[in-house]
């Protein structure tokens, strides 16, 4: 089946089998390598993008449901300002150890700024929630956060 | 001169932010291979037939009999297959590979082949085995390994003692959930074998490889990729996939990618080793004189590194305590099940649990502080351990403890409970470990570090030390660069090719920084005096322990460990008086791991170190039932969330090592091991109970919950 679809701000075609996984289709066809595959089960969101502005784990997606959407991967968003906000604070914070979960997690993070510009502790763990993170304890992710929304001030209110 | 404590952005960080760092199974190759393992249906059997379906241009199977050297995975024992010849030992254990160009295809002709199997009787559980009525897994007795030492007289204690307290303590599986599957890709190119893939020992691999091929060194070339976590998890098993995954590039001459999913990853791969703890004690004016251990490991299918993670735990059997006269027996048991294997602490957190409660226990029955009892059993230097090697550091106990209870506020706390609809409990764990390789480890290694000043001026660090988070390629960069007086940048450190770095031995044992890093910091100072601009400077150094190390392997007699770090944390829990659910809200940390060698690496070891032991002693459940795990996915394994982990509050109190690189020890696996009785402590005070077990699930407080109110009617 061909599908089109926006993805990281281009108008794509492609023909894919629509039972199979987006995540696949991002991976294998687009070579999007930026989207992980940590569980194939929705539970650990390293494969998180976002399906018209929203954090979706793509593994849980078939293929055929992003016919005329948009999709942005950590590939996209990293050409943005917002994402280089994000980048520097997650490097002061010390957010990054084993790395593997981490473009999931700049997912979910762009959304809940872009939502909420100022979000309290307890936000944040509730917008990080659907990512696991098995080296960092969290702490130093969620400093992240704050410093990118500090930061990130006038970019994320816009 | 830079302070080498004040953290730096991570040399490897942002490439993984952005994506664009390449884990294993984002190498891709035209005309690449996907494999598949078809896994044994059964527990404990014979296999009789096999049936492979006619194969479609292109497939191929692949089994035990195309291995062309030895089926074992080199090890210390001799008895792990890469694939099962005519017994398969455990439900999941591989039995043949599937390789071929199209991923769907390959996984549908994995599940069409038929295996015909004949059982034989499974051991079940440690019980059945140590009963040793079936025919055994292992040798005679179905024991891996049986151990046992001693210090002063412990039958002389006990007759003294004006009271004997026993206890009996179990911990649980524990899977590691490295957020990156595991996975291999291998190639075959003129007679040359060549590995990719997710490890934390390059060398292991390599050596494992030589004698799958019966081949020679020089044949065989492995390089880590990107690893996304390890924890344990990737220190023997990659053997097994990189072997597998091999002998399919060998049969077809194609370059064959062999990535686990979660659920084979989760299921069917090592775990931490289930422990049943039985100690004993002598108590006699009020201190204990004399202590019995017995140490039962469940170490699954096949011996690994079960014995030496046996002697860890062995090791760590008293704690930080010095108690005159202990007795510690030890044996890892074969069952049927996945081979257990390394995991973040290696046998001491089983050993550190089991003694931490146990003081506890003995100290409220004495009627005394749990804290002030621990303190007044410390470790002292110029004390010796329980193998009667010295402590020649300075051991700040008091100091790290008198730290963690004023940052938590411990005392009031404790004695003012809050009130509130949920139950407040706070509890403490004092504890050590020890650094490097056990026993003789470092010695049999001889590692060897290599530094390359090129003439750019640049200087490369060459080892085989991987990082999987943990964070080496910022720290041993920092310690060369500083030793040297150059920029960070000017120290290149690559991921590890078997071709090109010496064997500076494997990533475990907290042994990266201390002794790696200790290598790396003597090759840089004689690079230094040797420095010429523009000319190209090779430097190498090789370990050896200090020269007043003394350790006896057989008798279990001396130094097991050239230096120890130390901590203490204190947990805050909440538990519902209704569901029993535990919430864990704050964890104080306060460690002495020497020097740190960057305060924002530490910062992370330990926060991601305590949430793990915290899942530990809460909520990672993982049970066996005839033979297979109840939890076959990360849906029903659960690790915590960013809304299970606690706010941490970490201190640190430096005792420097003189032979670590600026005063630097271990750290890692330090970090783990006292969350989960300082988690038990805390639960045991919210409801006034004494426990003996983790995970401590809700169902069982509940039951213990209606037997107290009962006898308290
Ligand atoms: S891979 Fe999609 S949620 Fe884990
Ligand atoms: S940094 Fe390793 S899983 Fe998050």
């Amino acid at each position: 089946m061909k599908v089109r679809f926006k993805l990281n701000g281009e108008e794509v075609e492609v023909e894919a089998n629509p039972a199979s996984r987006l995540l696949d289709v991002l991976r294998e066809k687009f070579g999007l390598i930026g989207v992980k595959e940590g569980c194939g089960e929705g539970e650990c969101g390293a494969c998180a993008v976002l399906l018209d502005g929203r954090v979706v784990h793509s593994c849980l997606v078939p293929f055929a449901n992003v016919m005329g959407k948009e999709i942005i991967t950590i590939e996209g968003l990293r050409k943005t300002e917002e994402y280089r906000i994000i980048e520097e604070s997650l490097l002061d914070a010390g957010s990054v150890q084993c790395g593997f979960c981490t473009p999931g997690f700049v997912i979910s993070i762009y959304a809940l700024l872009k939502n909420n510009p100022n979000p309290e502790d307890k936000e944040i763990r509730e917008a990080i929630s659907g990512n696991l993170c098995r080296c960092t304890g969290y702490q130093m992710i969620i400093d992240g956060v704050k410093l990118a929304a500090k930061r990130g001030e006038k970019l994320w209110k816009a | 001169m830079r302070d080498i404590s004040k953290p730096v952005r991570r040399f490897d960080a942002s490439e993984k932010i952005a994506g664009v760092a390449r884990f294993v199974d984002d190498h891709y190759e035209e005309g690449m291979l996907y494999g598949k393992i078809v896994r044994s249906e059964r527990v404990r059997a014979k296999i009789k037939a096999i049936k492979i379906p006619e194969l479609p241009e292109g497939y191929h199977v692949i089994s035990a009999k195309d291995i062309p050297g030895k089926n074992r995975i080199k090890m210390i024992f001799d008895d792990w297959p890469f694939l099962a010849e005519d017994v398969v030992n455990y439900f999941g254990e591989p039995i043949l590979l599937v390789v071929g160009p199209e991923r769907e295809k390959v996984y549908e002709i994995s599940e069409s082949i038929e295996i015909e199997y004949e059982d034989i009787p499974a051991i079940l559980s440690v019980e059945e085995a140590l009963l040793n009525k079936k025919p055994p897994i292992y040798g005679e007795n179905n024991l891996f390994a049986d151990y046992f030492f001693e210090k002063g007289d412990v039958e002389n204690a006990f007759s003294e003692a004006d009271e004997v307290i026993e206890e009996e303590f179990k911990t649980g599986f524990q899977e590691h959930i490295y957020l990156e599957p595991q996975g291999m890709i291998a190639k075959y190119n003129n007679g040359r074998i060549e590995v990719f893939g997710s490890m934390q020992c390059p060398f292991y691999v390599k050596n494992a490889l030589i004698e799958e091929f019966d081949t020679k060194p020089d044949k065989i070339r492995v390089v880590q990729t990107t690893t996304g976590g390890g924890f344990g998890g990737k220190e023997e098993y990659p053997s097994q996939i990189a072997g597998i995954a091999a002998l399919g590039a060998y049969k077809t001459g194609k370059t064959v990618k062999l990535v686990y999913d979660r659920a084979e990853d989760v299921e069917f791969t090592t775990k931490r080793h289930p422990s049943h703890i039985r100690i004993k004690g002598a108590v006699k004016n009020g201190k204990v004189i004399g202590i019995e251990v017995e140490i039962i490991l469940n170490a699954g299918s096949y011996a690994g590194l079960s014995s030496v993670v046996l002697q860890r735990g062995m090791f760590a059997a008293t704690g930080a305590y010095s108690i005159p006269n202990v007795r510690v027996i030890g044996k890892a048991v074969a069952t049927n099940i996945v081979p257990m294997g390394a995991f973040r602490g290696f046998g001491a957190p089983q050993s550190i649990f089991a003694i931490e409660t146990f003081m506890n226990h003995v100290a409220k029955r004495l009627g005394r502080d749990p804290v002030e009892f621990k303190l007044s059993h410390r470790y002292r230097k110029g004390d010796t351990t329980a193998t009667g090697g010295l402590l020649r550091n300075e051991v700040r106990l008091p100091e790290i403890v008198n730290r963690v209870l004023s940052m938590s506020d411990y005392y009031s706390k404790k004695k003012e409970k809050k009130e509130g609809k949920k139950l407040y409990g706070i509890g403490f764990s004092m504890f050590l470990h020890g650094c490097g390789f056990t026993g003789n480890g470092e010695e049999i290694l001889k590692s060897i570090a290599r530094l390359k000043k090129r003439k750019d001026n640049k200087v490369e660090i060459l080892i085989s030390n991987v990082d999987m988070g943990q964070g080496p390629q910022t720290t041993l960069r920092k310690v060369v660069a500083e030793v040297l007086g150059i920029p960070y940048e000017d120290v290149i450190y690559e991921n590890p090719d078997t071709d090109r770095v010496p064997d500076s031995g494997p990533t475990v044992a907290s042994r990266t920084a201390m002794i790696v890093g200790g290598l790396l910091y003597r090759a840089a100072k004689e690079l230094k005096e040797k420095w010429v601009d523009g000319e190209e400077i090779v430097v190498e150094k090789q370990y050896r322990h200090p020269e007043y190390i003394k350790w006896d392997q057989e008798k279990f007699k001396g130094d097991a460990y050239p230096e120890y770090s130390w901590g203490a944390n204190v947990i805050e829990v909440e538990v519902d008086p209704i569901t029993y659910e535990i919430d864990v809200k704050k964890a104080y940390a306060v460690f002495d791991l020497g020097t740190p060698l960057d305060r924002k690496i530490i910062e992370g070891q330990i926060h991601g170190g305590m949430l793990q032991g915290i899942g530990y002693a809460t909520l990672e459940v993982m049970e066996q039932k005839d033979g297979r795990f109840m939890q076959r996915t990360i849906t029903d394994y659960i690790v915590p969330t960013a809304l299970d982990a606690p706010l941490f509050e970490t201190d640190l109190v430096s005792q420097p090592y003189e032979h670590g690189p600026f005063g630097a020890k271990c750290a890692g696996e330090l970090t783990f091991v006292g969350a989960a009785p300082a988690v038990c402590a805390a639960v045991e005070d919210a409801l006034q109970i004494d426990l003996y077990e983790i995970p401590i699930r809700p169902e069982k407080l509940l039951t213990i919950m209606e037997k107290k109110n009962e006898s308290e009617v």
